[in-house]
């Protein structure tokens, strides 16, 4: 390791006040950050003397995340291949096919490592574009306005590709993160400043700017147009969770993932393991989590009582509601986001409670949109800082009492 | 032209846009502005009531007791957005269809008010009415290019003929969906302050209050 340290400093004085590559200085710093921890000692009080920071933070995350990754590159080259060989294709004639074919890895649905390579095809275009659209626009912002580029946006990448179906076209996939990097993050201020998921508001562009692509009308099962029908969600909407068993879906296959949907959506199991370290290491809040799973609880166990005739989703029971479509995967990693959440504990509470009540009513009232947590929770991102404010004058207003 | 004509004429185009530095007019500017050709209407309507509006009540500024200006400022501006939108039924009955309710909404359209209010009514006639061409060019010219913007992204055309031939007519253009929905009109809108800004450092206002930047190299 030590010449690329040595290479990193003698490149060093280039890049900082005065050299010639001063303007990009905003790269060699990520690159230097990425590798070593920053050599700066602060000289002044306060001394915190604790060793998480922003790249901790984030590191954890996407530690959390891998579950998810890996079931969602396992269970796109599942679906794909399984749906393959239930039509009798053959294998798939584009790069993907080629590639497989000459290592001589089969289409074999049973096989965990041809339909992990199969669904890593699908998914690293995804996650490349992604990094490529949105790292161009997270260096421009830096160098411009002399901040650096952080550790942020290694989450909201793989986050906001992980929510895209894996058939999503990759100028679509640039134009979303581009969205969400500039719109929703950079033009408040950059990573800790934004009010909105930057992953969450460029996935919910997509939805409305290119609904055929994105919405839950027809399964995206690569490589086959052939295979048309609804994710589990859209068939609930219709004919409930009887139409969704009927289809051959169980509730542990939902649980366990192996369901078509979102690339990293799919997997209950895999969603709840990630949110368990998460919160264990402290990165998430567990009371948004639980703010969420029982503000989803209780509103459709209220659904359910009410009950209704021409709806079917009303009948739908709480577990269903958790495992099916992005619920488990936006409550553990978007609706938790530190900087657009809220920061009081009794807020967080309020915050998840509110998250879960707008999902279920979302899903259930709202015939047009099959899904509600993205929205559901960008809409309790723009409550969240009245929610703190509101809980920090009721404590001031307590306080004042108690000492009058 | 004197050296106030042309002021009146010109500021308010791009140094004093009502839309982008006041930020008034955005209700109709996100209504209107899905397609190119009612947008053109709707700016000629608002052109109309403002430069009329403007001169009427300059006219009788002399007279008008100062405790009922308003209400008969919004008379001579209610009356005058009635004689356009008949105007729009009788020679434009498509458009005017299309445009519904927001012609007669320009009556709430703070761009005519706040001019009557705050210009016509201590200006004398011929001023008043070339703020008001001015403003409703400042109005215009933002909703066109919201409109454009919107109408060319939205559905590859532009005033109905075909710019980016669509995917569903057999082209190559993928619409963005999002450009016919309201909340696009705000990111164009957003977008072109931030531009006009950006070139034009003076209109930026002074932040509230600021958070105190430091660069981590700089901290220690």
């Amino acid at each position: 390791m030590r010449p690329l340290r040595k290479l990193l400093d003698r490149l060093g004085p280039h890049f900082s006040q005065g050299g010639r590559l001063h303007s990009y200085q905003a790269i060699y710093e990520m690159v230097d950050t990425l590798l070593y921890s920053p050599p700066d000692v602060s000289r002044h009080q306060p001394h915190v003397r604790d060793a998480i920071d922003l790249k901790r933070v984030m590191g954890l995350v996407v530690i959390g995340v891998a579950p998810c990754a890996l079931v969602a590159m396992w269970n796109t080259g599942y679906q794909a291949n399984l749906a393959m060989q239930e039509l009798g294709l053959p294998a798939p004639a584009d790069w993907r096919g080629s590639l497989m074919a000459a290592l001589s890895i089969g289409h074999d649905p049973d096989h965990v490592g041809a339909a992990m390579f199969y669904g890593l095809l699908y998914f690293l275009p995804v996650y490349a574009v992604t990094i490529l659209a949105g790292g161009f626009w997270e260096v421009l912002f830096a160098g411009i306005r002399n901040h650096e580029v952080n550790e942020g946006f290694f989450v909201t990448s793989i986050l906001y590709a992980l929510t895209l179906p894996a058939t999503t076209p990759l100028w679509q996939v640039a134009i979303g993160i581009s969205f969400g990097v500039v719109i929703a993050k950079e033009i408040f201020g950059g990573t800790g400043k934004n009010w909105m998921n930057p992953a969450l508001a460029g996935r919910a562009f997509l939805y409305f700017a290119y609904p055929v692509e994105m919405s839950g009308e027809s399964v995206w099962v690569p490589p086959v147009d052939v295979v048309t029908g609804a994710t589990p969600l859209a068939i609930g909407a219709e004919r409930g969770v009887a139409g969704i068993v009927e289809q051959g879906v169980t509730w542990m296959d939902a649980f366990l993932g192996g369901i078509q949907g979102s690339l990293g959506e799919t997997s209950a199991l895999a969603c709840l393991v990630g949110g368990a370290f998460i919160m264990y290491t402290g990165v998430a809040s567990w009371r948004i989590i639980a703010g969420v799973m029982l503000g989803m609880a209780a509103t459709a166990t209220l659904f359910n009582a009410i009950g209704s005739d021409t709806n079917p989703m009303y009948a739908m029971p709480w577990y269903w509601h958790l495992v099916l479509g992005g619920f488990a995967f936006g409550t553990v990693f978007m609706a938790t986001d530190p900087v657009t959440a809220c920061v009081t504990n009794l807020g967080r509470w309020i915050f998840g409670l509110l998250v879960g009540l707008l999902t279920v009513v979302i899903r259930v009232v709202n015939i047009a949109f099959p899904e509600g947590i993205m929205l559901a929770i960008l809409f309790a991102n723009i409550f969240a800082p009245t929610i703190d404010h509101l809980v920090m004058q009721a404590n001031i207003g307590r306080r004042l009492r108690r000492s009058a | 032209m004197s050296s106030a004509a042309k002021h009146a004429l010109i500021d308010p185009i791009v140094d004093e846009n009502p839309v982008t530095l006041q930020v008034l007019g955005i209700c109709s500017a996100l209504a209107v502005t899905t397609s190119l050709l009612p947008s053109l209407y709707m700016c000629l309507a608002l052109t109309m009531v403002a430069s009329l509006s403007n001169a009427a009540v300059s006219a009788i500024r002399k007279v008008l007791p100062s405790s009922i200006r308003i209400i008969v400022q919004m008379t001579i501006i209610a009356s005058l957005v009635i004689v356009v939108d008949e105007s729009l039924k009788a020679f434009a009955f498509e458009t005017s269809r299309e445009l519904s309710v927001f012609v007669g909404l320009i009556i709430t359209n703070c761009i005519v008010l706040g001019r009557t209010e705050s210009f016509a009514s201590k200006n004398p006639v011929g001023l008043s009415f070339l703020d008001g061409i001015g403003n409703g060019l400042g109005y215009s010219l933002i909703l066109i290019l919201v409109a454009s913007t919107r109408e060319l992204l939205g559905s590859g055309t532009l005033l109905g003929y075909t710019i980016l031939p669509t995917l569903a007519e057999g082209g190559w253009y993928n619409p963005n969906g999002m450009m016919l929905l309201p909340p696009s009109a705000f990111f164009v809108i957003g977008l072109i302050i931030w531009g006009l800004r950006t070139w034009k450092a003076e209109q930026v206002e002074q932040p509230e209050f600021r958070i105190h930047e430091v660069h981590r190299t700089e901290a220690f």
